[in-house]
């Protein structure tokens, strides 16, 4: 398990695990198994860091985000907060704390209530918590935060079936910053716009991180974007962190086999260099959280594996400094 | 405005010979939205070809109108507050603006298949994955429960979902979103279309699906001559899979071509923007992204001059009165750019 460091982390989360219940039956709904979700994963983040959150989809990046928002309930582990734990804080406190975590989603459509206008969107939370009781003060702040966001302030009296997805996720940029949180989990936050304001949103991301010492779990599967923008990456498999290495670290020498066939798999905007270049596609399908493979996880989709990889789980090892991987085949 | 001339000058095919047939033909297709603010011209004046076997990639800033031009081939904008105003669509030799309802619902899901930006908007929350599969079967193809229920089941298989079997009986809400996403393209190939639709197919799915999901589309339009339009904001993406592209901007084709020419030659400010602004995998780590400056432009506002006169950094006197329109620059490569001939000479230093 990576080693706490000298400064205070953030955010420490510590084996964590969530288990969904699987059940079954008409009338009697009875668990006949579980959804290793998250199973047993651990790291820091320091004020001011970004850590990046890859891996496959369903490998449970968004379930370790809505734990640390305390949407779900772990079914084991701790999530530090400050030195917190964040699980058993009382309501008051545990409510002020999370007005310091903030998420902007992926969904840009699914979290943006349709019967409001994108200015009540952005103000609601601002006139809940009392920040701007005045509906001057909230409108002008409103405006604010919408050009901070790259929108227009006319915005404000639009519904966000208006708008187009990469102008519905500003919206959802500038409602997680109304709070002026300290943490801000970014679930595929920039994934669904475009380029041109991909950039935008990324500069704008790394701007608020300095401006106000933002710390960012930055969960996304583009990875060139998070190389851009993470201090760290940790590489999640089926609910295990595999990897976790500084960022240039990571993408100069991948360690883990996942790792080495995610980074393969990435196409380059450059269509010669594509027509030229061989993908090497992980075979087989991705096993299911409920029933994961025994050792190492990824071992049937493995082009490296031995039979020692479907024995015992391989644990986090320090190959380097601050280089962790999950993998008894690399030396 | 002036709506014939542009579509003869924009689309090359209607002067010709239109009896070569492409498997779909769009030729100045113009959609509006009437909203509060005003009237956003979303689409305005597109055409574009797309052979049988074909990938053409549409590309182009968020609010330009590739969603809405996608929707309009199949009919899906709502009226109110939207209408197709005009222009032609003809698939496989039918004119799906003159279709009526019943006909309209026959293409839809069965020769064309759509994947949709949202897919939890798309797939219906009541309703189980397998029903939703076998409805679609059934309703289109006139399949038996059971037959339907193993092609739900190899479907899913296709498509890298493990544990078909579990899944069918599962409910949208219990899925990742990446695992959704999967579901809609099962239910696009599940009729053997002859067109499929993907609106941003891959955007919540990792490298590694991402990767197998487009490797699996390619090699349907390889193998069964399916034609895939692919909206996407990956230029790697468009530059592995894609034939051709068109870049949209502000409800218009701005530039179009074969990949090669897009992304070695680029002949439209905004194309060269998009370019630059990538982060790449295979270059050094850059300090700071170079972003097109400026925003979108408010589509209700678009003035007689060329819409990204605001963000361009090449622009001329004329570029504010006069809108250029799409022109051959070369080959198969148009752009609507006064500086298109400039920016020749640009790329060549
Ligand atoms: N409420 C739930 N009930 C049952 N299973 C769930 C629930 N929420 C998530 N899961 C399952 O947990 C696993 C992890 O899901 P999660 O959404 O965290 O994945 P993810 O890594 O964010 O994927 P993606 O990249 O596709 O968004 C998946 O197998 C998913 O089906
Ligand atoms: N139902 C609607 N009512 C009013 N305007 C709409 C509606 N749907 C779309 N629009 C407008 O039409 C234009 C085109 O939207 P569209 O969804 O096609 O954009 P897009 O190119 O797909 O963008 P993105 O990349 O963000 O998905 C936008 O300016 C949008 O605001
Ligand atoms: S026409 Fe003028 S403003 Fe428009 S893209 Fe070309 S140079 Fe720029
Ligand atoms: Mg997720
Ligand atoms: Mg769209």
């Amino acid at each position: 398990m990576p080693e706490p460091q000298t400064a205070e982390p953030l955010l420490q989360v510590r084996d964590l695990k969530m288990y969904f219940p699987v059940t079954d039956g008409m009338l009697v709904q009875r668990t006949i198994a579980h959804v290793k979700a998250v199973d047993g994963i651990s790291f820091d983040i320091m004020p001011g860091e970004t850590l990046g959150l890859v891996g496959e989809s369903g490998c449970g990046k968004s379930t370790t985000g809505r734990c640390i928002l305390q949407l779900e309930k772990p079914t084991a582990g701790q999530i530090l907060y400050h030195g917190a734990d964040l699980n058993r804080m009382g309501r008051a406190e545990l409510a002020a704390m999370r007005r310091k975590i903030q998420v902007i989603f992926q969904d840009p459509f699914s979290s943006l209530n349709p019967r409001m206008k994108i200015g009540d969107i952005i103000g609601e939370p601002l006139a809940v918590h009392g920040i701007e009781p005045n509906s001057a003060d909230r409108a002008k702040r409103i405006a604010e935060l919408l050009t901070v966001c790259g929108l227009s302030p006319k915005m404000a009296d639009r519904y966000p079936h208006e708008m187009s997805g990469g102008q519905r996720q500003r919206v959802g940029i500038a409602r997680a910053l109304s709070m002026k949180p300290e943490f801000i989990i970014c679930d595929e936050a920039v994934s669904a716009l475009d380029v041109s304001i991909q950039a935008q949103v990324i500069n704008l991301l790394e701007d608020l991180r300095e401006e106000f010492d933002l710390t960012y779990l930055f969960i996304a599967h583009d990875l060139s974007v998070v190389r851009h923008l993470c201090h760290r990456v940790a590489v999640m498999y089926l609910g295990k962190i595999v990897e976790l290495a500084p960022c240039d670290e990571l993408f100069d020498n991948p360690l883990h086999p996942y790792t080495q066939a995610l980074l393969n798999a990435v196409p380059v905007p450059d269509p010669t260099i594509e027509a030229g270049r061989k993908h090497h596609l992980v075979k087989g399908e991705v096993p299911s959280p409920m029933n994961p493979p025994s050792g190492c996880v990824f071992h049937p989709r493995c082009p490296v594996a031995v039979e020692n990889c479907s024995g015992p789980v391989p644990e986090l090892r320090e190959m380097r400094p601050g280089h962790w991987v999950a993998c008894g085949e690399v030396s | 405005m002036g709506a014939k001339t542009s579509a003869a000058i924009n689309d090359p095919f209607l002067g010709g010979d239109i009896s070569l047939a492409s498997l779909l033909e769009i030729a100045d297709l113009q959609v509006q939205f009437f909203t509060s603010e005003g009237i956003v011209r979303a689409v305005d004046g597109i055409s574009y070809t797309v052979d049988a076997g074909e990938t053409v990639a549409i590309v182009g800033e968020s609010g330009s109108g590739k969603s809405v031009s996608a929707l309009s081939i199949l009919r899906l904008i709502p009226d109110p507050p939207g209408r197709i105003m005009g222009g032609k669509i003809i698939f496989d030799g039918q004119d799906l603006l003159g279709l009526d309802e019943e006909g309209i619902r026959k293409v839809r899901g069965r020769d064309i298949g759509m994947v949709f930006q949202e897919p939890m908007t798309s797939l219906n929350p009541v309703l189980s994955i397998g029903r939703q599969l076998t409805e679609t079967l059934e309703q289109h193809l006139g399949t038996n429960r059971e037959d339907s229920q193993t092609r739900a089941v190899e479907l899913l298989g296709l498509v890298g979902i493990s544990e078909p079997q579990r899944r069918l009986r599962q409910y949208p809400h219990h899925l990742s979103g990446g695992m959704r996403q999967r579901v809609m393209i099962a239910m696009s190939l599940a009729c053997n279309p002859k067109l499929i639709i993907a609106d941003e197919p891959t955007t919540a799915l990792d490298v590694t699906i991402q990767a197998q999901i487009l490797e699996l589309m390619k090699d349907l339009t390889r193998r069964l001559g399916v034609a895939l339009i692919i909206i996407t904001h990956n230029l790697g993406v468009v530059a592995r899979y894609a034939d051709r592209v068109n870049v949209m901007y502000a409800g218009r084709i701005v530039e179009s071509g074969v990949s090669a020419d897009i992304y070695h030659r680029p002949r439209h400010p905004y194309t060269r923007g998009l370019l630059k602004s990538v982060p790449r995998l295979d270059q050094p780590r850059g300090e700071r992204l170079i972003p097109i400056v400026g925003h979108p432009p408010d589509m209700t506002q678009l003035g007689a001059g060329c819409a990204f006169l605001p963000r361009c950094p090449y622009a001329v006197d004329r570029c504010q009165h006069e809108r250029p329109d799409l022109e051959l620059v070369d080959d198969g490569h148009s752009s609507a750019c006064w500086q298109r001939d400039e920016l020749d000479k640009g790329a060549a230093a």
